[in-house]
C-alpha cells in the first residue's frame, strides 16, 4: 500500500514518506546521487538548474528551524523558488483545517511539499489528500519516520565503511518516541547492514523489535562491544515529565557516550547523532567534538541526501545532475 | 394497520426448538397465527417468504445515538430508524452523551425521543457515578425507575478502587446489572493503536494488551467480592476471553460480548494509516482475534455487539492519531453476522443465540414469541441476497465502516418490534 502510494509505476518516487518498502536499488541510487551532489557544493558556482522553475514549498507544523533550513538550501541549490511556511499545530489540530491550510497551499501551484507534522502518518494522510501533481516529501512525521534523516546517515556511514554486510551499528537512546530510530532501522535492513543493535532501558526501547532482527542491550558497555558505528539519539527533556527516566543525570551515567565508554567499541568506530545534541546528557562533549564523531559531515551530507531526493522525485527522469 | 401474512418463510427460533417453513400472521402489537390457522386468514396483506428467514429481531448491546450532544454526528431518530432497517429491533445505549445518563432528566429526554423515532426498541444504560466520574454514586434508584436497565461505565474504568467498590455494592443491593468495559485509563493515555509489532513500526502510541486485562482482572475481582450481576464489554483478546472463562466457572454472575471489528480484522488493518480501523479497543493480534472467534464459538462470549459509533466526515479527516475513533456498525452488523455462518466460525443457531437471544439475557428480557398474543420480535431477510456495502447506501448517518466494500450477505425485507413494522416495498 505504501509502495503504490510513493512508487509511481516505473518504481520512481512521486512522494517520500518512508523508507518502508523500497527497493535497495532505489536506495543505492539515492546515496549515489548524493554523492554527485556532494561534488556540486564543493565547486564555485553551488547551483544546479535541475529544478528551476518549481516552487517547494516547506510546510512545517512543528518548530524546527536546522532542518527546515538544509532543505530549504538543497531546494535552492537546485535553483527552486522555495516557500517556508511554519503553521502552529494547535491551529490544525482538526483535520478539516489541515484540509484547508492545504487546499489553500494548493492554489499556489507548488510543485512539492516538504512536511514535518507532531502526528505519526501525516504525511501519507497529506499526500493522499493533495491535488496528484504536488509531491509529498516527509520530513518527520510524529513518531513514525524522518527518511532523509535516516537516508543521509546511510550515507555518511558508506562514506566511511563503504561495506555495510560487515558492519555492526548500534543505536542508543529513546527509540520509543524516535522516527529518526524507525527510518534508520528500515534503511539498515535494506541497505544490509550486518548487525542492528539496539541500546537503551526498557522504558524506551520496545521489545518487540527483536522480532525484527533488532539485538537489544540494556547494558551500555556491553552493546557498544566491538561496534563499527554508534548512534546517538537526542533525549527529549519531556521524558523525564512521562515516568520513563528517572533524571538526566543518571540517564547520562547509565547511557551517556563518555570517551571511556567509547574505548569499547571498534577502535575506527564513528560516531554520530542526529542533532541537536544535548551534551552531557546523551553525548559528552568530548566525544562529540573528538576525532570519532562525524556529526558536522552529518550535516553537509544532509544537504547532499536532500538535493539528491528532490531532484529524483521533481527533476528530469534519469538525468541525474552532475 | 392491516393484518399481515408472511407466507413460506424459514422460520428460526432456536429457543422455541422451531426451524421449519411456516406462515406467520401478525399485526402491529401481536402475534395472530403460527400456521396452519396463520393460513387461512383471508384479507391480510400478503409477505411472499420464500426463501426467505424469519428469525428473532438482532439486538445489539452497543449503539451510539450521538444524542444528546452529539447531534452532528447522528441522532436518536436517524439511529433508531437504521438499526430497524438492519434487522436490529432493540439497540442499548452506553451512556456517554453530553450531558451523560446520570440524571433523570436525560432519560426521560432519550426515552421520550426513542418512542418518537418510532424505530428499534431503545433501551438505556445509566452512568454508574455521576457524571461518569471518580467521585460520587448515581442515583441508581431513580435511573431505574426512569427506565434505565442498568447502569454501567463505557470506554473506560474507574481508577478509584473505593469509589467503584462502593458503587458495585449499592448497585448489586438494588439488583442492577453493571455494564462495565475494562480499560485502565493511564495505561492506555494516549495509545492509538494495540502495542505491538504494527505500532511499533509505524511508531503509533501502542494501548498495551495489559490496559484491558489489568482492569478486567480487578473488575472481576470486585464483581466477585460485591456479588453484583455484570456485563462485561468489548472485551478484545485472548487472555480477556480466558479470564472470563474462569470467572464464570468460579461462578462468577458475569456474561461478555464483543465487537464485531475485532472479530474480522486485526492490527495489520490499520496500515497504511486507515481512519476507519481507528478504533477503541484496538484490533489486536490475527491470535487474539482467532480466540475471539472461538470464544463465540464456545459460549464463552456470550454476545455479539456492533459497537456502534457514527462519526461525520470531519472526525476522519485527519492523521491517523487525530481520528476520532469508532465505527459505524449498524449496516454490517447483519451481514457480519452471516459471514461468521459462512466461514463455519458459528452455525445458524449459535450465531441467534449471540446476536438476539443472550444480549435479551443480559437485559432480562423474555425471549422473543411467536404465539398468538406474543408481541412482535422479528426479522424476515434473504440470506442469498448479495452487495457490497457502499457508503452512500448506508442507514446510519455514521459512514465510517472499515468493512466498505466488503460483500456482504443478508437483505431485510420486514422488521417488525411490538407496534412498528418496517417493510420494504
Amino acid at each position: 500500500m505504501n509502495r503504490s502510494l510513493q512508487l509511481d509505476p516505473q518504481g520512481r518516487l512521486r512522494h517520500l514518506l518512508t523508507l518502508e518498502g523500497l527497493p535497495r536499488a532505489l536506495l543505492l541510487e539515492l546515496l549515489d546521487t548524493a554523492e554527485s551532489m556532494r561534488h556540486v557544493a564543493l565547486r564555485g558556482n553551488k547551483k544546479l538548474p535541475v529544478l528551476r522553475g518549481r516552487t517547494v514549498l516547506n510546510l512545517f507544523f512543528e518548530a524546527s528551524t536546522r532542518t527546515r533550513t538544509t532543505f530549504q538550501l538543497a531546494a535552492e541549490r537546485l535553483s527552486a523558488d522555495v516557500i517556508n511556511l511554519d503553521v502552529a499545530a494547535s491551529s490544525t489540530s482538526k483535520g478539516e483545517s489541515l484540509l484547508d491550510t492545504l487546499a489553500t497551499l494548493e492554489a499556489m501551484h507548488c510543485d512539492m511539499f516538504v512536511v514535518r507534522h507532531p502526528d505519526s502518518g501525516a504525511a501519507h494522510f497529506i499526500a493522499e489528500h493533495s491535488a496528484p501533481q504536488v509531491a509529498v516529501l516527509n520530513a518527520g512525521d510524529g513518531r513514525h519516520a524522518h527518511p532523509t534523516q535516516a537516508l543521509l546517515d546511510a550515507y555518511t556511514i558508506r562514506r566511511h565503511k563503504p561495506d555495510f554486510a560487515s558492519l555492526r551499528v548500534a543505536i542508543v537512546g529513546d527509540v520509543l518516541h524516535s522516527r529518526v530510530a524507525r527510518s534508520e532501522l528500515l534503511a539498515f535492513g535494506i541497505l544490509g547492514v550486518g548487525e542492528i543493535r539496539v541500546i537503551g532501558p526498557k522504558t524506551l526501547v520496545p521489545d518487540v523489535l527483536e522480532d525484527f532482527g533488532v539485538r537489544i542491550y540494556t547494558d551500555m558497555d556491553a552493546g557498544l562491544q566491538d561496534v563499527d558505528v554508534v548512534i546517538m539519539l537526542r533525549l527529549q527533556r519531556e521524558r523525564m515529565r512521562g515516568a520513563l527516566l528517572p533524571s538526566e543525570s543518571e540517564y547520562f551515567r547509565r547511557y551517556g557516550l563518555s570517551a571511556q565508554r567509547l574505548t569499547r567499541a571498534k577502535p575506527d568506530c564513528i560516531v554520530m547523532h542526529p542533532g541537536p545534541m544535548n551534551r552531557g546528557v546523551e553525548i559528552a562533549s568530548e566525544v562529540a567534538d573528538g576525532p570519532q564523531s562525524v556529526i558536522l559531515e552529518q550535516v553537509s551530507n544532509g544537504l547532499a541526501i536532500r538535493m539528491a531526493v528532490m531532484s529524483h522525485i521533481l527533476g528530469p527522469a534519469r538525468e541525474d545532475a552532475a | 394497520m392491516n393484518r399481515m401474512l408472511i407466507r413460506g418463510a424459514r422460520v428460526v427460533f432456536p429457543h422455541l426448538g422451531l426451524d421449519r417453513c411456516a406462515d406467520v400472521l401478525f399485526e402491529a402489537g401481536q402475534v395472530l397465527a403460527l400456521d396452519p390457522e396463520a393460513g387461512r386468514c383471508q384479507d391480510a396483506e400478503v409477505v411472499d417468504g420464500r426463501g426467505h428467514w424469519l428469525i428473532p429481531g438482532l439486538t445489539d448491546l452497543a449503539v451510539r445515538v450521538r444524542e444528546p450532544g452529539q447531534s452532528h454526528k447522528a441522532d436518536i431518530r436517524s439511529e433508531a430508524t437504521a438499526a430497524l432497517l438492519n434487522g436490529i429491533t432493540r439497540i442499548v445505549c452506553p451512556p456517554d452523551t453530553a450531558p451523560p445518563v446520570d440524571s433523570t432528566a436525560v432519560v426521560e429526554l432519550i426515552l421520550r425521543r426513542a418512542r418518537e423515532a418510532r424505530g428499534a426498541q431503545l433501551h438505556l444504560v445509566g452512568a454508574l457515578t455521576r457524571g461518569l466520574g471518580e467521585e460520587a454514586l448515581s442515583e441508581m434508584g431513580a435511573l431505574r425507575a426512569a427506565g434505565c436497565v442498568g447502569v454501567g461505565l463505557v470506554g473506560r474504568s474507574l481508577n478509584n478502587n473505593y469509589v467503584l467498590r462502593r458503587a458495585l455494592q449499592y448497585a448489586a443491593s438494588l439488583d442492577l446489572t453493571v455494564y462495565l468495559q475494562p480499560c485502565d485509563a493511564p495505561l492506555a493515555a494516549g495509545g492509538v493503536a494495540h502495542e505491538g509489532k504494527v505500532s511499533t513500526l509505524q511508531g503509533l502510541p501502542g494501548i498495551p494488551e495489559l490496559a484491558e486485562t489489568l482492569a478486567l482482572a480487578r473488575d472481576l475481582m470486585l464483581i466477585e467480592d460485591t456479588g453484583v450481576r455484570a456485563h462485561l464489554g468489548r472485551l478484545s483478546c485472548a487472555r480477556s476471553v480466558a479470564m472470563v472463562i474462569e470467572a464464570k466457572r468460579r461462578g462468577l454472575r458475569v456474561s461478555c460480548d464483543v465487537a464485531m471489528p475485532n472479530v474480522f480484522l486485526n492490527e495489520n488493518d490499520v496500515l497504511p494509516f486507515r481512519a476507519a480501523a481507528r478504533l477503541d479497543p484496538p484490533l489486536r493480534t490475527a491470535a487474539d482475534r482467532d480466540a475471539l472467534r472461538e470464544g463465540l464459538r464456545s459460549g464463552a462470549i456470550d454476545c455479539l455487539c456492533s459497537d456502534h459509533q457514527p462519526h461525520d466526515p470531519d472526525a476522519g479527516l485527519a492523521p491517523f492519531p487525530a481520528v476520532e475513533p469508532g465505527a459505524s456498525g449498524l449496516d454490517s452488523f447483519l451481514g457480519l453476522g452471516l459471514k461468521l455462518i459462512e466461514e463455519g466460525v458459528l452455525d445458524l443457531p449459535t450465531w441467534l443465540e449471540r446476536a438476539a437471544l443472550a444480549p435479551r439475557r443480559v437485559l432480562g428480557l423474555p425471549m422473543p414469541g411467536l404465539e398468538a398474543g406474543a408481541a412482535p420480535d422479528f426479522v424476515l431477510f434473504d440470506p442469498d441476497a448479495q452487495a457490497p456495502l457502499l457508503r452512500e447506501r448506508m442507514h446510519s448517518r455514521g459512514r465510517n465502516t472499515p468493512f466498505a466494500n466488503w460483500m456482504l450477505s443478508g437483505s431485510v425485507r420486514l422488521a417488525a418490534i411490538a407496534d412498528r413494522i418496517y417493510l420494504r416495498s
